[in-house]
């Protein structure tokens, strides 16, 4: 089995970004750099697929040079080779789709792997555009893949609104990884060892003859409102009255 | 001149950053109460390869710069003591003997099995009447035929309890003095070799310190490490680059503090206000920040210079005294700013207050390391 898995990276999601001067993006120094966290969980069943039926995890990063450092955690993981499509600036998720598809029809993988959203803009659009421009099925939210390769094809258990839904794809299909699909492994000492030898591929994204020109633009960001602080009431008479009165939420 | 980290560093970092605060933190207290590191954490440690971080890839392990161990230390000292020391021994002074003098033999059969964890190691040296001054250990190894009978009783030796080979100075020739001390590999199940009163201590708790007791103890004569006398002049080797280690945990460890400290001290309201509004609370967490700033330079030079091979017995010394007396400095000013709570058994400050206190101690005291610098100073 063939597994290509995409890793977006993204800003720490547990440091405090601030929005840039001119309100389109957010200040990026500073600001370590990790996979995104679906992501992970995304290369976590690629390498559990490979274990258990053998074959290949191809990871891939559609990004600046310095995500070299992401790939190579996931091949420290235990992904056997990578491919880092140079592209800088932020690109919108049809163009990371359209990267993605074009890696995809040469690499012919059984199964991509994408985190279902990526923690910084929360778009939650590639797998699906994807899914789309290959003309492949798609299971997104995923919390349970049984893939079956003698009959080539997978089932996929989703988290949809107050349950669960068990589907079936044929392969090849694109599956995105929800929170509850595993807990990923680390990147260990021995790991990081091994991926020092491993092969991450350089490919400028202007050779795939893809247009990444930008449908979707920023107009602006707002930071979260600051919270203000609580105040004290005497008794549960005030505080209801507050609410229906001042607040207006009863 | 370049500070930035080798990528493959900075990956390991961030292993070490997460398990610490997934898998160790949530269980330091239970570790402190319980005395004892569950099973199941040591066999994480070993699959990352924590065992083998020092050990030459060769020899099973993976050979990584002295920067990169410093690195790893700082980052596994975030935390309760006892899980940093717990892989300490394999990767310093309980092996590196065997990387430096040991035969192609001894490395063979101990290297890779320390490496992985499977078999841990101890370095005993210390005795009750003979710390500082190693000079005076008593312990005494007799040959006999193709084996050494050892006699004496060691004490203070982490990881005594559990390590499946220790390495122990014993005396081969008296009145050489130091150069009378021989160093042994001696396994346990050894005849004649057993281990005494584990000590109740301060700090370090999950951690044990063992007395280690020889009586007639035979030791096979390809276990003696470097040959008859070269026992001290081995662990004077081994110790520049411990005392490098020590001072990357101390840094790990401030670090810990002044995040602590910082985050109690913007949500502890006296007055009307969050105490990080008081000058004299400010004050406080900026000294640990300098100080913490001070330290990491010093330990990462002297890491890099030990990594290209120079000597570095003066600035070794020198980083262990500045990085342990800050970090129990640092330790006072976090209880400080904790007030009450930092007296209270369950709080992170109060337990690194009493570990952080013995890193002044061992692997050489800071009187003993004055010496060394001074007599460095005067060479
Ligand atoms: C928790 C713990 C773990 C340990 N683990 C190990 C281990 O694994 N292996 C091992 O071999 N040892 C170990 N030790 C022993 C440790 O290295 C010694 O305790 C240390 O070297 C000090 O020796 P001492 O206790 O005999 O103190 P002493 O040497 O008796 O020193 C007492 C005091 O006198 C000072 N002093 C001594 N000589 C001089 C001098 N000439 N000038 C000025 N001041 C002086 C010392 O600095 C100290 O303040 C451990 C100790 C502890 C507490």
């Amino acid at each position: 089995m063939k597994i290509l898995v995409t890793l977006k990276p993204v800003p720490n999601p547990d440091e405090k970004v601030k929005v840039r001067e001119d309100g389109k993006g957010i200040v990026r120094e500073n600001i370590k750099t990790v996979v995104n966290p679906f992501c992970e969980i995304a290369v976590e069943e690629g390498l559990r697929i490979r274990e258990a039926h053998g074959g290949e995890v191809v990871v891939l990063t559609v990004g600046p040079r310095e995500s070299d450092q992401q790939l190579r955690t996931a091949l420290a993981m235990g992904a056997d080779r990578g491919i880092l499509v140079e592209a800088a600036g932020d690109l919108d998720s049809l163009a990371v789709a359209k990267v993605i598809a074009k890696v995809a029809a040469e690499e012919k993988p059984d199964l991509v792997l994408n985190g279902k959203q990526a923690v910084d803009d929360d778009n939650n659009q590639v797998g699906q555009i994807l899914a789309a421009l290959l003309s492949w099925p798609q299971a997104t939210f995923v919390s349970k893949l049984e893939p079956d390769m003698g009959c080539r094809k997978a089932k996929a258990t989703r988290e949809v609104d107050g349950g669960l839904e068990t589907i079936e794809v044929p392969l090849p299909a694109v599956i995105t990884a929800d929170l509850r699909l595993n807990e990923p492994r680390y990147a260990s000492l021995p790991g990081i060892m091994k991926a020092k030898k491993k092969e991450v591929k350089l490919v400028p994204v202007a050779s795939l003859g893809v247009d990444t020109k930008p449908k979707v633009r920023v107009l602006s960001l707002t930071p979260p409102r600051q919270r203000s602080g609580g105040r004290k009431v005497a008794d549960v008479a005030e505080l209801v009255s507050l609410l229906s009165n001042e607040a207006k939420i009863l | 001149m370049d500070f930035t980290l080798p990528e493959e560093l900075l990956i390991f970092r961030d292993t070490l950053r997460k398990f610490v605060e997934k898998e160790l933190e949530p269980i330091s207290e239970q570790v402190e109460e319980e005395d004892h590191i569950p099973d199941r954490i040591v066999e994480k440690m070993k699959d990352l390869g924590l065992f083998g971080l020092a050990i030459p890839s060769e020899h099973g392990g993976y050979g990584m710069s002295v920067l990169g161990q410093c690195v790893a230390m700082e980052e596994l000292s975030r935390t309760n003591a006892c899980f940093r020391t717990r892989i300490g021994t394999n990767n310093g002074i309980g092996s590196m003997g065997i990387v430096i003098a040991g035969t192609e033999e001894q490395k063979r059969k101990y290297l890779p099995r320390l490496a992985s964890g499977a078999m841990t190691g101890a370095f005993a040296l210390t005795e009750p009447n003979a710390g500082s001054d190693a000079s005076a250990i008593r312990t005494t190894a007799v040959r006999k035929g193709d084996k050494y009978i050892l006699n004496g009783t060691k004490h203070f030796i982490t990881n005594g309890d559990i390590a499946g080979l220790s390495t122990v100075m014993a005396l081969t020739d008296r009145p050489k003095g130091t150069k009378g001390i021989s160093a042994f590999l001696v396994e346990e199940g050894f005849p004649g070799f057993s281990v005494g009163k584990i000590e109740r201590k301060m700090g370090f708790r999950g951690s044990h310190t063992c007395e280690l007791l020889f009586d007639d103890c035979e030791v096979p004569a390809e276990n003696l490490l470097g040959r008859e006398g070269e026992g001290f002049r081995i662990a004077m080797q081994v110790l520049d680059k411990g005392r490098l280690m020590m001072g990357a945990c101390a840094l790990g460890a401030i670090e810990r503090l002044i995040e602590l400290s910082t985050t109690f001290a913007k949500t502890r309201v006296t007055f009307g206000e969050p105490i990080i509004n008081r000058q004299a609370i400010q004050w406080m967490l900026v000294n640990m920040a300098i100080d913490a700033y001070a330290v990491r330079n010093a330990v990462y030079h002297a890491a890099w210079k030990l990594d290209r091979g120079e000597r570095v017995t003066k600035e070794a010394a020198m980083v262990k005294v500045l990085a342990t007396e800050t970090a129990c400095r640092a330790a006072d000013s976090a209880v400080q700013i904790h007030g009450g709570m930092g007296y209270m058994k369950g709080m992170a400050v109060e337990r690194f207050y009493r570990d952080l206190r013995l890193l002044r101690i061992y692997e050489g005291t800071s009187e003993i390391l004055r010496m060394i610098v001074a007599r460095e100073m005067s060479r």
